[in-house]
């Protein structure tokens, strides 16, 4: 420290004014975007797990044949409403390898309902690899192996049975396969709608832009459940599984673009004034320039985390109509479908495994929401 | 006297990272004022909101305390509770912010908020405080306080939300107030007059002030003590008659050195001559129709500009200087094409000299490209021109490529050519711009304008948005390229100072219209309206023998029926641009 006979202090650090106007202000940010988003969203402990949750969840599809011990519709007459049954590694304090305990069905005729006793003394192994029921792995490989599956004489209800005796484990791994699929074909449809019109209204404005808006705001005014279960009726009752399915996606995306092309249309007007924008537009770049070069990249990252945040809505939606019966209907195998047979509410309450779907459903939609949110704190790499 | 705040060896910083500010050291006692000075992230500002406790939730304070005396007892203010903070923020100690559009709430009355200090601090009745408000608005400078206690902020201007933030501020009599940039958001006139407000109120109340700002004029006319400020430490500090006349730490006099200021009035040099012009802007009038709030009533009707002749002389440069809605951008933008003037007006561009002129205003579409080529704009916010997502490589080159001009290999050889020009290393081509300074995205920008070889540039405040040190090596490259290139500059600006040393001749223009219109030195030396007097004068020159006057201020930056008989016009009957000497032209009657 120095001070001048004045009073004055000046700070007597070696201070060089040489700079390198070449060196990077900021060398912490000096990374692709993705690369600055991915670094923040690290630190979003929730989003990151609910991240590999549904990553898990997404890549178990294709195999859930090869899990699931046995197939959908494959009843056990033997055991309606089976409760669920643990997989046991120690018989009398020995170790003897993954196990289940065989169990026999009882009608209770006072009270109305199965029981269940489990016979201890006969641990029976678990198989593994083995062959059962054929179905198709990856949607085309006909085989009939699973990773593991009861041995004869035993049954292995991981989460009980149904009412049909049907395994409501494989049923959920088999119902994954709808349910969360539809969001994806949802938001697809929803998408290249919402960014179309959207984007459209956001950069030409005037008449199209109010007539796009009318329309969004007509749309939004119908209500929305009736107007699914009205398409939802109009779907011909002799179409497959597959064609239905195919047919409430498209209904869940094409009622779903007005909000997202809302959000396109907003996001649209704040980047056109941007001033590189304006600097591209003067330059002479046509609008399908500026709208593929400079406006879709920088908002397509709120697109990204506005998308995980409606495919949610999508399940719901696909639940919601599944389990009012205009779904999908059975043989198909989803997790509305499953929810639509525990609609009793004594058989919840006496059966409560029968109604574990729900819960599949609260941990996806959670695991959307958490990861949406995430990414949406995430993508500002210019904040702190 | 003992201080009445005393900042020791205070040190703050974020997480785990190196300390933002580190070992920062000042007091203040009652009736002084203390700059604080430094650019951009030197950390002026977090040392003065760690007095009144408002740092951000991730500060963390290493070490330091900051005693006040504002009560009885001298006490450590790190080391109080929220709640009696409360009662000292606002009451002991409060403060001025730097966006007054920012800093009231939309939804309610101006009154209501001032009015809530008192209410939180004093109890008294209603009627009362009412009263003390009114007079308080009266004191600021309200020309009705009655009407602007009930007025909402979006009815109020720049200048007067900031005369209610400071009202607001001084209502309880505190003995501190804390100024962040109060005057930074504001037009020149403005902040003239509010500087002096601050200043009348201090002499009146004796309080101490803490006024953040990076202007060294400011500092001058304010201040009894500066402290300077660089990442983060303190340069040198003292008395700010001693620090002003002889800067002792290498920084200080670096910004000394930098800060623009309007030259002493010097030998008078010849008119530009108008034989060789590049852009020729004919009788400019452009009109907005604002769509009114209830369909039955008329649509509101903006005259932005009226009637502007601008004539740029190939090679040199034309600064157009105004205050905020003086139409000076959209003159900038007409220019380009970007807009079209309202019948009757013409642009006309010469590619080469004698050449048939481009009618900017009706161009065909090859003709557009041409002209974009030939004519382009640099943009003031360096932050929002160039686009995040894109490699620096290819913001440069998409002129270019929009062009369909040469192959890859060689738009990337060009664009290397023009990194160099403007002072840049070609390793940082594949880099984005998030990791780099105003300064140097304010080069990668120029160097995107200068990629086509234009003849012509257009820049739009280009210089506003920086710190002064950057500020004036822009200046410095423009000056450089536009002799180096033989390029000609319309330079479009709010400050006098920066335009002084760059123009090659001055127009001012006032709401819509140029006011007066001469090479610099002659503006500077020999002002002639009212108005550009009160610019001149208002400029804070960072002099402190200089101060502002503001009675000049006052009478030019009033109503065009409050100037002096031969400038004086009511309504749209406005006295034409003569020609007092050659080439200095005034809108006056003679």
């Amino acid at each position: 420290m120095a001070t001048l006979p004045d009073g004055r202090y000046v700070d007597d650090a070696p201070y060089s004014e040489n700079e390198n106007i070449s060196a990077p202000e900021r060398p912490d940010l000096d990374a692709p975007n993705w690369k600055l988003v991915w670094r923040r969203f690290r630190r979003h402990k929730l989003g990151l797990v609910s991240g590999l949750f549904l990553l898990c969840a997404y890549l178990m599809l294709p195999i859930a044949g090869f899990i699931a011990p046995y197939t959908p519709n494959e009843r056990h007459a033997d055991h309606l409403y089976a409760p669920p049954q643990g997989v046991h590694f120690f018989n009398d304090g020995k170790f003897i390898g993954p196990h289940v305990l065989p169990t026999t069905a009882k009608a209770d005729l006072k009270n109305y309902r199965w029981t269940y006793t489990v016979d201890e003394t006969r641990p029976m192994p678990l198989e593994f690899f083995c062959k059962r029921e054929t179905y198709n792995l990856l949607g085309f490989i006909k085989t009939d192996r699973h990773l593991f599956c009861a041995p004869e004489g035993a049954t292995l209800f991981l989460l009980g049975s149904d009412r049909l005796g049907r395994d409501v484990f494989s049923r959920i791994l088999y119902g994954a396969q709808l349910s969360l699929t539809v969001g994806l074909i949802g938001i697809t449809v929803s998408f290249i709608l919402g960014i179309g019109f959207g984007s459209i209204a956001g950069y030409f404005g005037g008449k199209v832009d109010w007539a796009i808006q009318r329309s969004i705001e007509i749309l939004r005014s119908l209500p929305e459940l009736p107007l699914w279960l009205a398409l939802s009726a109009a779907v011909p009752s002799h179409w497959g599984p597959v064609a239905v399915f195919f047919i409430i996606s498209v209904i869940l995306g094409i009622l779903d673009w007005p909000g997202l092309a809302r959000a396109v249309r907003s996001k649209f007007l704040s980047l056109r004034e941007e001033e590189y924008v304006k600097a591209a537009e003067m330059m002479g770049a046509s609008p399908t320039r500026v709208i593929r070069h400079h406006l879709l990249p920088n908002f397509s990252s709120h697109l990204i985390a506005s998308a995980m945040l409606s495919i949610p809505a999508m399940i719901l939606g696909e639940t919601a109509l599944s389990f009012l019966g205009l779904g999908l209907r059975a043989p198909a195998v989803s997790w509305g479908v499953m929810l639509n047979d525990a609609q009793n509410l004594a058989a919840i309450e006496i059966y409560p495994w029968t109604a574990t779907p729900m819960l599949m459903i609260v941990l996806v939609v959670l695991a959307f929401n958490f990861l949406g949110d995430g990414l949406r704190d995430a993508l500002d790499p210019y904040q702190h | 006297m003992e201080p009445l705040i005393e900042v020791k060896n205070l040190t703050i910083g974020f997480g785990t990272a190196e300390p933002t500010i580190e070992d920062v050291n000042f007091s203040i006692k009652m009736g002084e004022t203390l700059a604080l000075v430094g650019e951009s992230g030197s950390g002026k500002t977090l040392s003065c909101r760690a007095i009144l406790g408002i740092l951000p939730n991730t500060a963390k304070i290493h070490s330091g305390e900051i005693i006040s005396n504002t009560g009885k007892t001298p006490q450590n203010l790190l080391e109080l509770n929220e709640k009696l903070f409360r009662k000292i923020r606002g009451d002991c100690i409060s403060m001025i912010f730097q966006e007054p559009m920012r800093s009231l709430s939309p939804l309610h009355k101006v009154g209501h908020q001032v009015a809530e200090v008192l209410e939180l601090h004093r109890s008294c009745p209603k009627k009362k405080i009412k009263k003390e408000v009114i007079a308080q608005f009266e004191r600021v400078g309200f020309p009705d306080p009655k009407r602007a206690y009930n007025s909402y902020p979006f009815e109020m201007s720049g200048g007067m939300l900031q005369r209610a933030m400071i009202a607001m501020a001084m209502i309880a009599k505190p003995d501190l107030l804390i100024a962040d940039e109060p005057t930074t958001a504001l037009d020149v006139t403005t902040q003239a007059q509010v500087l002096g407000l601050i200043n009348d109120l201090q002499k009146e109340t004796g309080m101490a002030v803490i006024l953040v700002t990076h202007d060294l004029g400011v500092v001058a006319n304010m201040a009894t003590k500066v402290v300077v400020m660089n990442k983060g430490r303190v340069m040198e500090s003292g008395n700010a008659k001693d620090i002003l006349s002889a800067p002792a730490h290498p920084y200080t006099q670096k910004l000394f050195a930098a800060a623009p200021a309007i030259p002493e009035a010097s030998e008078i040099v010849p008119a530009v001559p108008h034989d060789d012009l590049i852009l020729d802007l004919k009788n400019i009038t452009k009109t907005y129709h604002a769509r009114s709030s209830t369909p039955w009533k008329p649509a509101a009707v903006i005259q932005a500009v009226r009637g502007v002749d601008l004539q740029l002389t190939r090679g040199k440069t034309l600064a157009v200087v105004g205050e905020s809605g003086s139409g000076k951008s959209t003159c900038a933008r007409i220019a380009l094409g970007a807009e079209l003037p309202d019948e009757g007006g013409d642009v006309h561009f010469f590619t080469e000299p004698k050449a048939t002129p481009l009618n900017v205003t009706a161009l065909s579409r090859t003709e557009r490209y041409d002209f974009q080529k030939q004519a382009q704009m640099v943009f003031q916010d360096p932050y929002s021109s160039l686009s995040p997502r894109m490699q620096i490589i290819d913001t440069l080159i998409e002129p270019l490529s929009i062009h369909n001009i040469g192959t890859k290999s060689e738009r990337i050889d060009r664009a290397k050519d023009v990194l160099k020009l403007v002072g840049l290393d070609s390793s940082i081509l594949r880099r984005y711009p998030h990791a780099f300074s105003g300064g140097q995205r304010q080069r990668l920008s120029i160097a995107r304008a200068l990629i086509m070889s234009p003849k012509l540039l257009v820049c739009d405040e280009p210089t506003s948005a920086l710190d002064v040190s950057v500020q004036d090596q822009i200046l410095d490259l423009l000056e450089e390229i536009r002799d180096a290139q033989q390029l000609s500059y319309l330079f479009i600006s709010h400050d006098l100072a920066v335009v002084s040393r760059i123009a090659d001749e001055v127009a001012v223009m006032r709401q819509g219209r140029i006011v007066e219109q001469a090479p610099p030195c002659t503006l500077f030396a020999n002002p002639k309206h009212p108005y550009t007097k009160a610019l001149i004068a208002a400029q804070p020159e960072p002099d402190i023998n200089r101060p502002i006057n503001l009675d000049l201020v006052a009478l030019g930056a009033g109503k065009p029926s409050s100037w002096a008989d031969n400038f004086r016009f009511e309504g749209d009957d406005v006295p034409p641009l003569q020609e007092l000497e050659p080439g200095h032209m005034v809108r006056c009657h003679v």
